[in-house]
């Protein structure tokens, strides 16, 4: 008698647990929330591969795109580059700056990249990774939208679309004026 | 209850708690004591200590530097959650929501045992019952004994 009256206990044991696995299956797992975004960007200067300083500092004032990308993350980088390159000319003249850091990658294989997509935005090797951890970035592409006032604003990570780049960067502009 | 405690023994003394540390490429105990609580941004459940990737290697040097600098342990560690969230860290801090990654697992376990030794009690019970009609049962008679016996010898000439 007694063990009968506890039997609906066993479905109502897996409730918990099957509801915190519809949830996780509801989540996306590479959607990782940047701790970054609100927050003022981390001043960085590097090289770049045209020989000349590339550094954050030098474009306050301006609305910044920064790009982390890697010759070798096919297909999203290459996908991606026309698109920013596209872009980056489309608005360069309205107080916007693209800039590219390439990381854990070879200078001849970034180089390559760099004339393949004939890109005309400055683009630097992070050669010791530090402006990728600072940055908090775990894979390529991902793509930070810096505000006028040196805030980051927001993230995207995966390949940048021509809609993507034009929301974030229309809305960072429109607050700027 | 004996026999509980005899499987209890058993199971804890199974526990990997003397295993040793895996090889690792990180030579200082120290760089090795806060990059193996860092997840490896680009690989799959290894930490920062373990894995051979670039991304490790530049996340190691990361460490080292700042421990030179003269960083404790948690500054560089809270240097990392910084700059990619809680997310960083293997084990989840104890504090918080947190707390039930860490309890959920004990009182399962807890559970887990309190259903064991009641379904052990009840089987232990139903066993000296059986034990008992057995001996309540009346014996067969000698006359039964008999005719089996005979039957038996039958078959076996056959």
């Amino acid at each position: 008698m007694k063990r009968r009256s506890l039997r609906w206990l066993l479905p109502v044991a897996a409730l918990p647990v099957l509801a915190l696995l519809a949830y996780g299956f509801r989540v996306n797992h590479r959607d990782i929330p940047s701790p970054l975004v609100g927050r003022p960007a981390t001043a960085f200067t590097l090289t770049s591969y045209a020989g000349e300083p590339m550094s954050l500092e030098a474009h306050r004032g301006r609305v910044v795109v920064v790009n982390f990308w890697a010759s070798w993350c096919i297909p999203a980088c290459y996908e991606e580059a026309p698109v920013l390159e596209r872009n980056w000319r489309a608005y360069r003249d309205r107080g916007v700056m693209v800039l590219g850091v390439d990381i854990q990658d070879k200078p001849d294989a970034g180089r390559k990249f760099i004339e393949q997509f004939s890109l005309t935005f400055p683009n630097a090797l992070d050669p010791t990774g530090k402006v990728s951890i600072d940055y908090g970035v775990y894979g390529v592409p991902e793509t930070f939208f810096i505000d006028a006032r040196g805030r980051i604003r927001a993230k995207h990570v995966g390949a940048v679309t021509d809609a993507v780049f034009q929301r974030e960067v229309d809305r960072l502009l429109a607050e700027a004026k | 209850m004996t026999r509980l405690a005899f499987l209890l023994t058993v199971l804890l003394a199974a526990t990997p708690a003397l295993a040793q540390p895996p090889a690792t490429n990180v030579e200082d105990p120290r760089l090795y004591e806060v990059a193996s609580q860092l997840r490896c941004v680009v690989c799959q459940n290894l930490s920062v200590a373990d894995s051979p990737s670039e991304m490790a290697q530049q996340m190691r040097a990361m460490v080292r530097e700042r421990l030179r600098a003269g960083d404790s342990s948690e500054q560089v560690l809270q240097f990392f959650v910084d700059k990619y969230g809680e997310w960083i860290l293997l084990s989840p801090r104890k504090q918080g929501f947190n707390w039930l990654v860490w309890g959920a697992p004990l009182i399962a376990v807890a559970l887990g045992l309190v259903i064991f030794a009641i379904v052990v009690r009840r089987w232990t019970a139903r066993r000296r019952e059986r034990v008992a009609a057995a001996a309540t049962r009346p014996a067969i008679d000698p006359a039964m004994r008999e005719r089996i016996r005979k039957e038996l010898e039958l078959e076996g000439e056959r």
